[in-house]
C-alpha cells in the first residue's frame, strides 16, 4: 500500500517545499486576506447596523468572513495551470506516460496544492483574525471559536470534504481542458463557484426563496455548508444533512471525472492526438 | 510610427487574433460579464435583505459601483502586458527582447495584449450606471456628467498606476503577486460604498494612500448632491480626481528604478 | 577605430541560497543567504567592422553575460564597452536600433501571426522606411528560403523554419551588428548547414559584424577565423582557431587499413594510438614527421590496402584546451 501511496507523497511534498520558498508571495497573500476581510467586514457590520436581525447574526457573518478568507485556497478556481499549459503546448501526451493513474494523480496534485496553498494561510490568518483583534480590542471583528465541541468536530469533517469537493472539481476541470484542448474550458468555474458557494454573500442571506437550491447545489459544500457547521447555524440533523450533500457531490465529481477521463484518452489512443 | 499608432497596430492585431475564434471570444466575454453582474446581484440581494446602509440607499452605492467598474474595466483592458509581467516577462526573460527593441517598455507592454474581454466587466460598470440614474431622482447638468467622467478618469489613472506597481514589484519576486489584486480588486469592492461607512483609518487609508476615496467617493458624492455625508465641501470632488495621476506618475518612477533594477542584476 | 570595444569588462551576480530539503525551506521563510558569482572577470577584446568571431567556452563561462552586456540589457559590475561609439545600456534605444540579437531556441516572433506580419510589426516597431523594408524583405527572403512559410503562423512552423525566421527578423531593419546566441542549436543538419552558409554570406557580402557563441564546434570550424575561449569569466585565448589548434594539438593522425594481419606495426616518427582488426591509427606530430615519409615508410613494411590522414576532431582540440586551463562547466 504504501508503495502504491509513493508517488503521491512525494507530489505533496515537493509542493510544498515549492510553496515554502515563495515565501513574499506568501505575506502578499496573507497581506491581500487581511485586507479583503476588513473590507468585509466594515462593509458587513455597517449593513447590519441598520437591521441587526438577520437568519445569520452579525458575529457568524463575520466568522463566515473570516473562515473564507483563511481558506480562500480551497477553493477551485480554474484547473490546474500545470495542466493546462501541458495541454495547450502538447505535452499532456507525458501525462499518460507515467506509471500512474491520471485521474488519481491529478487527485492528488489538486490535494497537494489546496492543501499546502491553504495551509500557509490560514496560520496567520488565524492568529491575526481570532487572537490579534480582540487583543487589539477589535473584539466584535474577530473570528470567533466553533460554537460548540461538537460543531468544531464536525466541521473539521466538513472542511475534508470540502477540500476533497474542491479537488474533485478541479480534476473535473483538469479533464475539461484536456478534452476541448483549451484552458478556456476552464473558465466557467469563477462563474460558478463565486456566487454559488457564499463568497460573494453567505447564502444564508440570499432572497429567502432560492433557499432549497442553494443548499443543494454542489458549491454549497465548499464554502457555505463547512462554516454553516461551524458556527452552530447548521447543527444536528442539519449538519449531517450538509456533510451527506458534500459526499454526494464529491462522488458524482469523482464519478464524472473518471468516466469522463476514460473517454478523452480511449479517444486519443485511438486518434493519436 | 509614434508610440500611440504603434500602439493601435498592436490593438488591431489582437483583435484579429481574438476575432479568429469569435466563439471562444464571445464565451470569455459573456463569462466576463455574467461573473461581474451576479457580484452586481450580490449586492443588490444585501439591499433586498438590509434595505439601506448608513443613510445610503441601493441606486446611490449602484452609481459608486458602476463608476469604480468602469474606471477599472478601461485600465484592466489595456494593462494586461503589466498584470502579466512577472511570470510572462520576467520570469521567461522574455523582458530582454522588451529592451532589445527601440521602443519604451510601456508601449510595448500596453500593446502586448489587449484584454477585450473586459468589454463584459465594461457592460456591467455601464449598466449599474444606467441602473443607478435611472432609480435616482437627480438632476443632470453637464457639469455633472463632466464630473462623473472626471471620476472615472480619475479612477482609470489610479488603476493603471497600481497595476504598474505591481508590475515593478515583478523586478524584485517573480511571483505574480495577489497582494495587488488585493488593491485592485479590493479596492473596487471597497469604492463602490461611501468612505464614510468605514472606520476612520480606513477611510484616511484610501484617501492619502491608495487614494480610491479622492477619485470615487468625494466626485460621486458632490454628483448626489451628497457632499454633506463626505466631510468636505462639493468642490473637493472636482479637483480630487487629480490624486490618481499622481499617483500614477509616482508609479512610473518606481517603474523606472525597477528596469534599472533589472538591468543591474540580470534574468 | 574599432566598431565593438570591450575594456576589462567585470560582471557579478549576487544570488540567493536555499537550504534543500523541508526544513531548509522553512528556514529560508525567514532569512536568505545570498552568494557572489564572478560571471566575467576582466574581459577584453575588440572587434573591427565586418568582422566575425566565434565566441566559446564550457557552460556558465559567460558567453551569454557577455553578448546581454553588448547588446545593452546587462549592466556590467565594472569595466567598459562601446559598440558603434554607444555606451549599450546608457544609450539603449539608439543602440538597440542598430543591432540584431538571436537568441537560439528562443523567439521574437508572435507566436500566433503569420510569420510576414511579425515582421511588419517589426517594420513599425523599427521605424523602417516601407520602400527600404520591402527591398529588404525580398533579399531575405530569398536568401533564407523562407517565401513558403511567410503567411503561416509561427507556432506551426518547425524549428529549423522558426530560426531562419527569427533571422530574417533580426536583419530586418538592417543592423550593423549581428549577435548570435547559440543559434544551431536543437537544429537538424539541413538547416544547420543552410544558417552557416547564410552567416558566411552576410558577413562576407554584406559586411555585416558578427558575434557568435556556440557550443557546436562545427560552427566554428565553417565560420569563424578568429576565436576567442572564455572559461570562468575569464578569457583564455583571443586568437585564429589554427593557430590554437597547432599549440594546442599540433598532432594529426595517419589511420591505416592493412591488407593482412599485422603483427607489431611500430615505425619511426609515428607513435600507435589505437588498433581495430586491420586497422591502425598513428599518431604524428607535424613538425617533425613528414607525412609522406612516414607513408613510405609504413607501406615498405607491410602491405597496405587504404589510408587516410586526418586533423584531431575538434572537439578533442577544445577538450584538451579546456583540460590546460582548467575550464569546467560552472
Amino acid at each position: 500500500m504504501s508503495t502504491l501511496a509513493l508517488p503521491y507523497l512525494a507530489i505533496l511534498r515537493a509542493r510544498f517545499v515549492l510553496m515554502l520558498q515563495y515565501r513574499a508571495a506568501a505575506f502578499a497573500g496573507f497581506v491581500t486576506q487581511c485586507w479583503w476581510g476588513v473590507i468585509k467586514v466594515m462593509v458587513l457590520a455597517a449593513f447590519y447596523a441598520g437591521h441587526p436581525h438577520q437568519p445569520i447574526t452579525l458575529a457568524q457573518a463575520i466568522t463566515y468572513t473570516w473562515l473564507g478568507q483563511g481558506l480562500l485556497g480551497l477553493l477551485p478556481w480554474n484547473a490546474d495551470p500545470e495542466i493546462s499549459e501541458a495541454v495547450e503546448s502538447g505535452n499532456i501526451a507525458y501525462e499518460r506516460l507515467r506509471p500512474v493513474d491520471t485521474h488519481s494523480l491529478w487527485f492528488a496534485r489538486a490535494i497537494a496544492q489546496k492543501a499546502g496553498g491553504t495551509a500557509l494561510r490560514i496560520l496567520p490568518m488565524f492568529i491575526a483574525a481570532a487572537v490579534v483583534l480582540p487583543l487589539i480590542g477589535l473584539g466584535e471583528w474577530s473570528w470567533r471559536m466553533p460554537a460548540t465541541a461538537d460543531a468544531a468536530a464536525l466541521f473539521a469533517v466538513s472542511i475534508t470534504l470540502a477540500l476533497l469537493l474542491s479537488s474533485a472539481f478541479v480534476v473535473l476541470l483538469n479533464v475539461a481542458v484536456t478534452a476541448l484542448k483549451t484552458r478556456r474550458a476552464a473558465n466557467i468555474a469563477a462563474t460558478l463557484v463565486n456566487p454559488l458557494s457564499g463568497m460573494i454573500i453567505p447564502l444564508a442571506l440570499a432572497p429567502t426563496w432560492a433557499q432549497g437550491f442553494l443548499f443543494w447545489q454542489p458549491f454549497a459544500g465548499l464554502v457555505d455548508i463547512p462554516y454553516r457547521i461551524y458556527f452552530g447555524n447548521l447543527a444536528g440533523a442539519a449538519a449531517l444533512e450538509g456533510i451527506a450533500a458534500q459526499v454526494l457531490w464529491v462522488a458524482l465529481f469523482m464519478l464524472a471525472g473518471r468516466w469522463w477521463l476514460a473517454d478523452v484518452w480511449a479517444r486519443v489512443d485511438t486518434q493519436g492526438s | 510610427m509614434g508610440e500611440f499608432a504603434l500602439i493601435l497596430r498592436y490593438v488591431r492585431n489582437c483583435l484579429r487574433a481574438q476575432m479568429l475564434y469569435p466563439t471562444a471570444f464571445m464565451i470569455r466575454l459573456v463569462t466576463q460579464f455574467t461573473v461581474t453582474i451576479v457580484e452586481f446581484g450580490g449586492l443588490w440581494a444585501l439591499f433586498a435583505r438590509f434595505g439601506h446602509v448608513r443613510g445610503w440607499t441601493f441606486p446611490e452605492i449602484a452609481l459608486f459601483y458602476g463608476v469604480v467598474s468602469t474606471a477599472f474595466s478601461l485600465v484592466d483592458m489595456s494593462t494586461r502586458g503589466f498584470d502579466m509581467f512577472g511570470p510572462q516577462f520576467v520570469k521567461t526573460g522574455d523582458f530582454d527582447r522588451v529592451l532589445l527593441r527601440p521602443r519604451p517598455a510601456t508601449t510595448q507592454l500596453v500593446g502586448f495584449e489587449f484584454g477585450f474581454t473586459s468589454i463584459g466587466r465594461l457592460a456591467q460598470g455601464l449598466v449599474a450606471v444606467v441602473v443607478a440614474i435611472a432609480l435616482l431622482d437627480i438632476d443632470w447638468t453637464a457639469a455633472k456628467v463632466a464630473l462623473l467622467l472626471w471620476s472615472v478618469a480619475g479612477g482609470a489613472a489610479l488603476f493603471a498606476g497600481i497595476l504598474i506597481l505591481q508590475a515593478t514589484l515583478a523586478f524584485w519576486t517573480v511571483e505574480s503577486l495577489e497582494i495587488v489584486n488585493a488593491i485592485t480588486y479590493g479596492g473596487v469592492e471597497a469604492a463602490q460604498y461611501p468612505l464614510d461607512i468605514y472606520a476612520s483609518w480606513f477611510r484616511k487609508f484610501l484617501i492619502y494612500v491608495v487614494p480610491l476615496g479622492c477619485v470615487v467617493y468625494f466626485p460621486v458624492a458632490a454628483v448626489l448632491g451628497r457632499s454633506d455625508m463626505t466631510g468636505m465641501g462639493a468642490w473637493f470632488g472636482t479637483v480630487s480626481p487629480l490624486a490618481g495621476f499622481a499617483f500614477l506618475a509616482l508609479a512610473f518612477f518606481a517603474w523606472g528604478r525597477g528596469i534599472g533594477h533589472y538591468t543591474s542584476t540580470g534574468s | 577605430m574599432a566598431q565593438i570595444t570591450v575594456e576589462n569588462l567585470g560582471k557579478i551576480y549576487r544570488i540567493a541560497a536555499r537550504d534543500p530539503g523541508l526544513a531548509g525551506a522553512f528556514r529560508g521563510l525567514f532569512r536568505r543567504r545570498h552568494r557572489e558569482i564572478v560571471a566575467l572577470d576582466q574581459v577584453s577584446f575588440s572587434l573591427e567592422k565586418g568582422e566575425l568571431l566565434g565566441f566559446i567556452g564550457p557552460n556558465g563561462a559567460g558567453k551569454s553575460t557577455t553578448i546581454k552586456i553588448l547588446s545593452g540589457i546587462l549592466r556590467p559590475s565594472s569595466g567598459r564597452c562601446e559598440v558603434g561609439g554607444l555606451v549599450p545600456w546608457e544609450q539603449r534605444v539608439q543602440h538597440v536600433a542598430r543591432i540584431g540579437v538571436v537568441f537560439g531556441q528562443r523567439t521574437q516572433l508572435w507566436w500566433d501571426l503569420p510569420v510576414v506580419e511579425s515582421f511588419e510589426l517589426l517594420r513599425d516597431i523599427y521605424r523602417v522606411d516601407a520602400v527600404r523594408f520591402a527591398k529588404t524583405l525580398e533579399r531575405l527572403v530569398d536568401m533564407l528560403k523562407i517565401a513558403p512559410i511567410l503567411d503561416t503562423p509561427l507556432r506551426q512552423l518547425s524549428l529549423g523554419q522558426r530560426m531562419r525566421a527569427e533571422i530574417a527578423a533580426a536583419l530586418l531593419h538592417q543592423p550593423q551588428v549581428l549577435f548570435l546566441d547559440e543559434p544551431t542549436i536543437g537544429l537538424d543538419a539541413v538547416s544547420k548547414l543552410a544558417l552557416r552558409e547564410f552567416v558566411k554570406e552576410l558577413n562576407r557580402n554584406e559586411g555585416v559584424t558578427v558575434l557568435l557563441t556556440t557550443h557546436d564546434m562545427h560552427d566554428i570550424e565553417a565560420l569563424a577565423k578568429r576565436v576567442i575561449i572564455i572559461g570562468h569569466g575569464k578569457v583564455l585565448r583571443d586568437s585564429s582557431f589554427e593557430a590554437m589548434r597547432n599549440e594546442v594539438l599540433g598532432e594529426r593522425r595517419l589511420i591505416v587499413d592493412f591488407a593482412g594481419d599485422v603483427g607489431d606495426v611500430a615505425v619511426e616518427g609515428a607513435q600507435v594510438r589505437a588498433r581495430d582488426g586491420r586497422t591502425v591509427e598513428f599518431a604524428f606530430d607535424r613538425a617533425s614527421t613528414a607525412v609522406h615519409a612516414l607513408i613510405a615508410r609504413i607501406a615498405a613494411a607491410h602491405e597496405v590496402e587504404d589510408m587516410r590522414v586526418e586533423d584531431p576532431k575538434i572537439e578533442e582540440v577544445i577538450a584538451r584546451f579546456y583540460a590546460m586551463h582548467g575550464a569546467v562547466d560552472a
